[in-house]
């Protein structure tokens, strides 16, 4: 198995050599670190599905929010709002807010003081319903005030690690709370549970004007190591600085995902990853030897989620745009289980070489359908049917049906993976540690 | 009186005509739900195939020179049914049928239902382009204004030729449905395996048939419910893609493998979307003076942007307080 795994690694190198002999040296280095943050995406994907058994259909939520989070962070600050009455506006709406969650946690521990049955479920509904007022009645005037008057909120201008480092924190915090919520469904409902609750968070990211600027997208989105402009400026020719300054970035991204890789690695083969595994393949028998099912379930979601963050604010920011507009299930959570399914669910290698070769495919079927396509006309205008028309907008279409394809064949040809989980089977006496 | 118009404009017809697609797609998922034991995503996709074959057929036509009393869509609309519902038995053959027969997890099936997902979509993409089709581009929508100024409004009740044929053929649908479920032996067999599949083999119900059933079924109502949305607003790619989610939510708010459930989520799902980005505040607006200034001129409960959001926090609340659904759900 491990030959296995070196000579797919090693033709996947191949693989990005030629494409770099085809498409350019900038080019691919840019492709390899956008494949570099999708692949932490996956490892983030693999640690909740591959260790936990977790159904995470929303990926495109946390990567969003790693992109917002990294945005808030980095981008300048914006005077214009923090010398207006805006920032007091806020600072009501997070009072309203507050009481609001007061009040509903008054209500839900009505109980205690005996107020149980029917009361108590009224108690909680005027709860939610009039912290929802509260909190409409104040940010609804907010907004309107910042947008009319700053556009929106701005950065914190601080540097872009802290924005990455924010990216974890928020997708963690996000991920402890729909896990309170959703964790406990079963693997069908969770996976719509949390597709929805991604669109959720993708209808507010796009529509909070005064937070994100919406489809106004917010550009550019700082670097953490020296942009193409600043090598320009140095004297080096165009193309060079492109591929000095995307190798920079490149040497970051790659040095942020081993250490994660090492890390994540370390944690499987440790008595911690044989807890979640136990508690993947069956948490009855995990619950009655002590393990607290429930909350080292929420434990792994939020750890992954963590992943998931940080590589889409890598994302944001090599891209050096947020765009809300731009995140959809198909590239942003369907491509990742792509990669997690086809590289071995289980094995942080497979889910790694998944990441680099399904990303490849992904970005490469374009060029490759064009030419194609572009034969293919050729033939047709020769037997006298015509040219196909529109080859461009079809080509960038073609991708959406290859990865089907790919995920259809992997499923039933190498149902796990290319790289397989390593199952280490125990002889006899299997009372080991953990 | 003008008010209560527009509410009726804006929140039942609305709501009816968005409750019958949602409850035509939702019978298709409850059913290969309750047959197959897993979560069918490529069902929105099979709507917009069902939408694509009925303009092809609706073009073809109207290119030899038909003419139809009513809309091109409707009346071809069958024929793009069974073609829908073959190609569904086909998916099935081909993609999901051998992962069957492996004694593949149900989630393996509902990543197999992804690829199929992806699948159709790129191909509908990659012939009919990105663009925004309608079927109304050689005949006119017609609009039916009923009079209500013997009711002393000034406004009409506004509803469309395709909105009011789709309310009629949806109950034609559900109501055959119920009788096909009820009274036939094979409706009957369906639903025996519906409840316990292990049981309905030993008592020699043929379950290679009974799937294939299913998958027709299933197959039919989506060409339907495609259509009938792309007769009610454009054809587009990815049509049904941005609706599965509320369909998915109406199922399960209805117990996922309960048809009538189904339905009832559907319709449910439907008026809390309409109501919830209605504008309260016209209702109101008759008292106007007498009310005081605070109460604001959009008392709307969501801005109409997050009115998808609404069948995600019914479906969250029903998740959490009733998990089986309405009715109870298919156990599994």
């Amino acid at each position: 198995m491990i030959k296995r795994a070196i000579i797919l690694y090693l033709s996947l190198f191949v693989l990005i050599i030629i494409v770099g002999l085809f498409m350019g040296a900038p080019f691919t280095v840019r492709l390899c670190v956008e494949a570099a943050a999708y692949s932490l995406i996956a490892l983030g994907l693999n640690i909740q599905w591959g260790y936990g058994g977790l159904f995470n259909f929303g990926i495109m939520g946390f990567i969003m929010i790693g992109g917002f989070a990294v945005t808030f962070i980095s981008v300048p600050l914006n005077m214009e709002f923090w010398n207006s009455d805006g920032p007091f506006m806020l600072l009501k709406v997070i009072i309203a807010a507050l009481i609001g969650a007061a009040l509903i946690i008054i209500a839900n521990k009505l109980p205690r003081f005996g107020v149980k049955g029917a009361p108590h479920k009224v108690a909680q509904i005027i709860a939610w319903i009039s912290a929802y007022i509260l909190y409409r009645s104040q940010i609804d005037p907010a907004a309107a005030y910042i947008e009319e008057n700053s556009e929106f909120v701005g950065g914190l201008g601080l540097p872009v690690i802290l924005g990455w480092a924010f990216g974890g924190l928020l997708a963690a915090i996000i991920a402890f709370i729909i896990g309170k919520i959703a964790l406990g469904l079963r693997t069908d409902y969770l996976a719509i549970a949390t597709i929805g609750i991604s669109e959720i968070i993708r209808a507010l990211i796009k529509n909070m004007d005064w937070l994100t600027r919406g489809t106004l997208t917010i550009s550019p989105v700082p670097w953490p190591v020296p942009k193409p402009q600043d090598f320009q400026a140095m004297g080096v020719d165009s193309l060079q600085s492109f591929l000095y300054a995307r190798s920079l970035y490149l040497i970051v991204a790659l040095l942020l995902l081993f250490i994660t890789l090492f890390l994540i690695q370390r944690a499987y083969q440790g008595p911690w990853g044989r807890m979640m595994r136990a508690i993947r393949d069956n948490h009855i028998a995990a619950g009655s030897m002590g393990k607290d099912v429930k909350a080292r379930q929420l434990e792994i979601f939020i750890f992954g989620s963590v992943l998931i963050g940080i590589g889409g604010a890598i994302l944001t920011s090599f891209a050096q745009i947020f765009d809300p507009g731009g995140y959809q299930p198909i590239n942003h959570t369907f491509v990742i289980w792509v990669m997690v399914i086809v590289g071995g669910a289980g094995n942080n290698f497979g889910a790694l070489f998944g990441g680099f070769f399904i990303y490849i495919i992904w970005i490469l079927s374009e060029p490759v359908s064009q030419a194609l396509l572009t034969n293919l006309s050729a033939y047709f205008e020769l037997w006298g049917l015509g040219a196909i028309p529109d080859i461009e907008s079809r080509s960038v279409q073609m991708r959406v049906f290859v990865l089907g394809l790919v995920i259809t064949f992997a499923l039933r040809y190498a149902p796990k993976g290319l790289i397989p989980e390593i199952i280490h089977k125990q002889k006899g006496d299997s009372s080991g540690k953990g | 009186m003008n008010e209560l118009i527009f509410f009726i404009n804006k929140v039942i017809i609305s709501g009816a005509v968005l409750g019958s697609i949602y409850a035509l797609g939702a019978i298709g998922i409850t059913l290969i739900f309750g047959i197959l034991r897993f979560a069918h995503f490529a069902h929105g996709d099979m709507m917009t195939m069902g939408a694509f074959i009925t303009f092809l057929l609706a073009s073809a036509a109207t290119a030899l020179g038909l003419g139809a009393p009513l809309p091109m869509g409707f009346m071809l609309l069958p024929f793009a049914m069974i073609i829908t519902a073959l190609i569904a038995l086909g998916l099935d053959k081909a993609f999901y049928a051998p992962l069957r027969l492996r004694g593949a997890r149900p989630v393996t099936l509902l990543i197999a239902s992804i690829g199929v997902t992806l699948m159709i979509q790129g191909l509908i993409r990659l012939f009919f382009g990105t663009k925004t089709r309608t079927f109304f581009a050689n005949e006119p929508k017609d609009i039916f204004r009923i009079d209500m100024s013997f009711l002393g409004a000034s406004r009409p009740i506004v509803i469309t030729e395709p909105q009011f044929l789709m309310i009629i053929v949806t109950i034609i649908a559900v109501v055959s449905l119920h009788l096909f479920l009820t009274k036939s032996k094979f409706g009957k067999a369906m639903r025996a395996m519906a409840d316990n599949a292990d049981l309905a083999q030993l008592s020699g119900i043929n379950t290679k048939l009974v799937i294939k059933v299913t998958w027709l079924i299933a197959g039919s109502l989506a060409a339907m419910a495609g259509t009938m949305l792309a007769l009610d607003v454009t054809l587009k790619p990815d049509l049904a893609f941005n609706i599965i989610l509320p369909i998915f939510a109406a199922a399960i708010v209805g117990g996922l493998g309960h048809a009538w459930g189904a339905i009832a989520g559907g319709f449910l799902v439907a008026f809390a979307e309409t109501l919830a980005i209605f504008n309260w505040a016209i209702l109101l607006r008759p008292f106007r003076d007498k009310l005081p200034d605070w109460i604001g001129t959009d008392l709307s409960i969501v801005a109409t942007e997050y009115k998808l959001t609404v069948a995600f926090i019914i479906l969250v609340i029903v998740l959490l307080v009733k998990p089986t659904g309405i009715f109870k759900g298919a156990s599994s």
